[in-house]
């Protein structure tokens, strides 16, 4: 349920963020927890979401977007897909074909990177090393790690639904 | 060699290793019981300082020294940051020990936090690692559930919170000081020190930030002992006063073109080739090597022919490389272009610098800008110059950065430049015929994205 005077937080996102609060001596810690909160349920982080944030943890809004800004992670403009894809491109998966990787399916998905497919679905990002070179090529898609992908089989893997990440 | 069995990935492979049940079949946290009823924070200290504990991060500073440099008798609190934004290009034996045996992790947390008094510690971990993030939250549910975390840990009077605190995908997080901003829900801009950490760190209180790994081997070290971590790596060097030793196991992360990629763990000290063929499989398809990353892509690169440098802590560094780094070994084979290879070097660290410092910041985008200009066909002899130029002015090292990571941009750009300058001069040449000689200023290509 969204409160009275605001438009984008619930209280049920409020209530996860006061639960992390007692783990940090002051409230500014609090904002890179509160902006996953925000993010695992709206896929994005609206101007408007951040304020609220701002609002909830004592800050300036530009304090939060400030920080948020920062990561380059927190979409903004719309939502990302129900599906957010990183495809590696760091060394060890450069090595054995991430580039073609992602090229590949932003071709097939008729999107570029960082963008998402017109249903809403799928979202593919560049991402540097995900930690997984044993793998190589991987991709991280929500909570899933896709090991040893070809293009086809990513492709593929990519239409299946996943749980959200959280 | 003698004999080596893995002590650190002990539990890879185990059914339902990552449990409490599991860990506690396997020996585990009888140190911190016998620690908790007969030590004092001073014993643990002076443990770690004499088993010769060198970070596992990549700094390779001494562990037990590090903890040294708190203030004595603060009234508190004192902060314990548990480094876990493995980001470093290559690496990946953090998320191996956290999937596979997060309480190995957890106990070396609670010991350290016992020697250094911290009350609280943090544990930052890169978003990139769900699975780490769900093992860990469940081993730091059953720890506190046995008693081992929380008030008055096993009657001890000592009492200690471990929290996870998850990241957004950035690099420099992995900087300590870094690490520190964004916990405080900053952008992650790195402190210029001193104050070092250990004297004004996490919310302006005496902080230490320790690797995943050296948690795991301060477990270790507890219960197996000083004298066997030191029975295994390199001693220091009797000639060179300064050199604090590489002792102890440590966990290789062997990837690229490979037969096997994989982490294995070996005494430090074994070489890239022991490494490459005896776990690895050999260069994968039957080729040969052509470079090799020692220990993560800021380290830089050893040739073919450098190969049998010993993996410790002080090898590297006399082939030219920045050092071990983080034992991430990655290969290179002989079919790959080492311009490719440089070209996402430079995309890697142009995306990745925060900003903060005009020469970083500048410095990788324009590197980032040049090898694209080279990769399209249209370098210049000259450009690798610029390359080199940029190299050696941008970092800490030269003075003009607050942290490393332009010191980690430059190396692969020296080394790959001075140890494949051929290779370059020739790619020029045949890719830009008729204007491979000028020496004119020339427009860039389009700005990339970056931060």
């Amino acid at each position: 349920m969204i409160a009275p005077g605001r438009t984008y937080l619930t209280d049920e996102m409020v209530a996860k963020i006061e639960a992390l609060a007692p783990r940090y001596p002051n409230r500014q810690a609090l904002t890179l927890p509160a902006l996953h909160i925000v993010n695992a349920e709206l896929r994005h982080v609206p101007l408007g979401a951040v304020a609220e944030i701002a609002a909830v943890l004592g800050l300036a809004p530009a304090e939060v977007q400030d920080t948020l800004t920062f990561y380059q992670f927190f979409h903004q403009e719309k939502p990302h897909g129900k599906v957010r894809a990183f495809v590696c491109r760091s060394v060890s998966c450069a090595l054995r074909g991430g580039d073609q990787l992602l090229e590949h399916l932003c071709a097939a998905n008729r999107i570029e990177p960082y963008g998402t497919t017109a249903d809403g679905e799928l979202t593919i990002e560049p991402a540097e090393c995900l930690g997984a070179c044993d793998f190589a090529p991987c991709i991280l898609a929500n909570d899933d790690l896709l090991k040893n992908v070809t293009p086809e089989a990513a492709e593929a893997e990519l239409k299946k639904p996943r749980a959200r990440a959280t | 060699m003698q004999p080596f069995k893995p002590v650190l990935l002990e539990a890879v492979g185990v059914p339902d290793g990552h449990t409490i049940a599991s860990y506690k079949s396997r020996g585990g946290y009888a140190p911190l019981e016998a620690t908790l009823a007969g030590k004092q924070p001073a014993d643990v200290i002076e443990m770690v300082k004499s088993s010769g504990l060198r970070g596992r991060g990549g700094a390779g500073f001494p562990t037990g020294l590090k903890w040294t440099f708190l203030p004595k008798d603060h009234p508190g609190p004192i902060y314990l940051c548990i480094n876990a934004d493995e980001s470093e290009p290559g690496t990946f034996n953090n998320r191996i020990l956290m999937e596979d045996d997060p309480h190995q992790v957890i106990e070396g947390i609670i010991l350290s936090s016992f020697a250094t008094r911290a009350s609280t510690a943090y544990l930052y971990l890169r978003y990139e690692y769900p699975k780490s993030w769900h093992r860990l939250q469940a081993a730091i549910d059953e720890a506190y559930a046995a008693g081992y975390l929380g008030k008055n840990i096993l009657g001890s009077g000592f009492s200690l919170d471990v929290y996870l605190h998850r990241g957004a995908a950035a690099y420099i997080c992995g900087e300590e000081t870094g690490l520190i901003e964004s916990l405080e829900g900053k952008r992650a801009w790195p402190r210029i020190k001193p104050p070092f950490p250990a004297i004004e760190g996490l919310f302006r209180k005496p902080t230490v930030v320790n690797n995943i790994e050296t948690m795991a081997c301060v477990t270790q070290i507890a219960r197996r002992g000083v004298d066997w971590f030191k029975s295994i790596g390199v001693p220091a060097d009797p000639a060179n006063p300064r050199d604090p030793g590489s002792y102890g196991p440590k966990l290789y992360c062997l990837s690229g073109h490979v037969e096997k990629p994989g982490c294995y763990e070996a005494p430090l000290g074994i070489t890239a080739r022991e490494l490459i063929d005896r776990f690895g499989g050999g260069v994968w398809k039957g080729r040969r090597a052509k470079a090799v990353i020692p220990g993560g892509i800021s380290m830089g690169l050893m040739t073919e022919s450098e190969l049998d440098t010993p993996l410790d802590f002080a090898g590297p560094g006399k082939v030219g490389c920045l050092g071990l780094g983080t034992a991430a070994v990655v290969v290179i084979d002989d079919q790959t272009s080492i311009v490719d290879f440089l070209h996402n070097s430079a995309r890697f660290f142009a995306h990745e610098s925060c900003g903060q410092c005009t020469p970083c910041r500048e410095g990788t985008s324009w590197s980032l800008r040049i090898l694209e200009r080279i990769k399209a066909g249209k370098g210049r002899l000259k450009d690798l110059d610029i390359l080199l130029e940029l190299g050696n002015t941008m970092g800490m090292m030269p003075g003009s950065t607050i942290c490393g990571l332009a010191d980690g941009a430059a190396w692969p750009m020296k080394n790959a430049i001075k140890k494949f300058r051929g290779e370059f001069e020739e790619y020029v040449k045949r890719t830009n015929p008729s204007g491979w000689m000028v020496t004119d200023p020339v427009p860039a290509l389009a700005i990339v994205g970056a931060h």
